[in-house]
């Protein structure tokens, strides 16, 4: 039996980029790097139980240059996921969907993201210079 | 039982047992809860990390151990292993179609998020109990 060329149905590449793609994409990658990110956190409170050396090893491994751009990374994602899965939960109530509603609120997200990171880094390194 | 269910199925596809696994719903309305769980949560919790952040071994365990700290910790880190468990799974759906790899992408993310949702809660209940 020959198999004929089937139609297949369109996907991510042909279509134009748009925010509210931006938005679905980075939720789901956010998501996952948050996932992984648990292991950061774990680790943080086994090492708090475990002694003073232990959480010395942890605060030195995530204050060294490498672990706070990946804390950086972390509390981006954080943010960002926090934001629009606050934005998703609001859509689950079946409000915001109007596509200009849509729009805004995706760049709502990813604005939002940006400053709840500033906001909280300013905290943090405001506190740092007092230690 | 409904005498007429499965009827617009062929007899093969209800020999074969397969269709909706009917648990569809709990896994949507318990990625909610588990959402709107670790916002509130996480509120909490970015005050205080941002307040751990200049903290010595001996203030952050004493932070840590604090009952009410504690209690939402603990929280915290049930909803947010539940909600990473419900969502690496989607994705795993999503992406692994083969059945061999897909069963041991779900038990391994079935395993981590169990194992560090265990650990972490150990950890902060040994921290609250001085041990």
């Amino acid at each position: 039996m020959s198999t004929r060329e089937r139609p297949l149905s369109p996907h991510l590449q042909v279509y134009r980029w748009q925010v509210q793609m931006v938005t679905s994409i980075l939720h789901r990658a956010t998501g996952i790097v948050l996932a992984v990110g648990l292991i950061g956190l774990v680790w943080g409170m086994l090492a708090l139980a475990a002694g003073p050396e232990r959480w010395a090893a942890f605060t030195a491994c995530a204050g060294s240059p490498f672990g706070k751009i990946v804390l950086f990374g972390f509390s981006w994602a954080l943010a960002f996921h926090l934001i629009n899965g606050i934005r998703h939960l609001v859509q689950d109530a079946g409000q915001g969907y109007a596509i200009p509603e849509f729009v805004r609120s995706s760049w709502l997200s990813i604005i939002g993201s940006f400053v709840l990171v500033a906001l909280a880094w300013g905290v943090v390194l405001a506190h740092w210079g007092h230690a | 039982m409904n005498a007429n269910r499965g009827e617009f199925r062929t007899p093969l596809k209800q020999a074969r047992g397969l269709g909706s696994a009917k648990d569809g719903t709990g896994h949507f309305l318990w990625q909610r809860v588990t959402a709107i769980a670790l916002v509130l949560a996480g509120a909490w919790l970015l005050g205080l990390l941002l307040s751990l952040a200049s903290a010595d071994y001996a203030h952050a365990r004493m932070m840590v151990a604090d009952p009410f700290n504690a209690t939402v910790l603990v929280a915290f880190l049930i909803a947010a292993c539940w909600h990473a468990k419900l969502g690496m799974q989607v994705v795993i759906e999503d992406y692994v179609h083969a059945p061999l790899f897909a069963g041991i992408a779900h038990l391994a993310n079935i395993f981590f998020c169990a194992l560090a949702a265990i650990a972490g809660v150990l950890a902060v209940v040994r921290i609250a109990l001085g041990a």
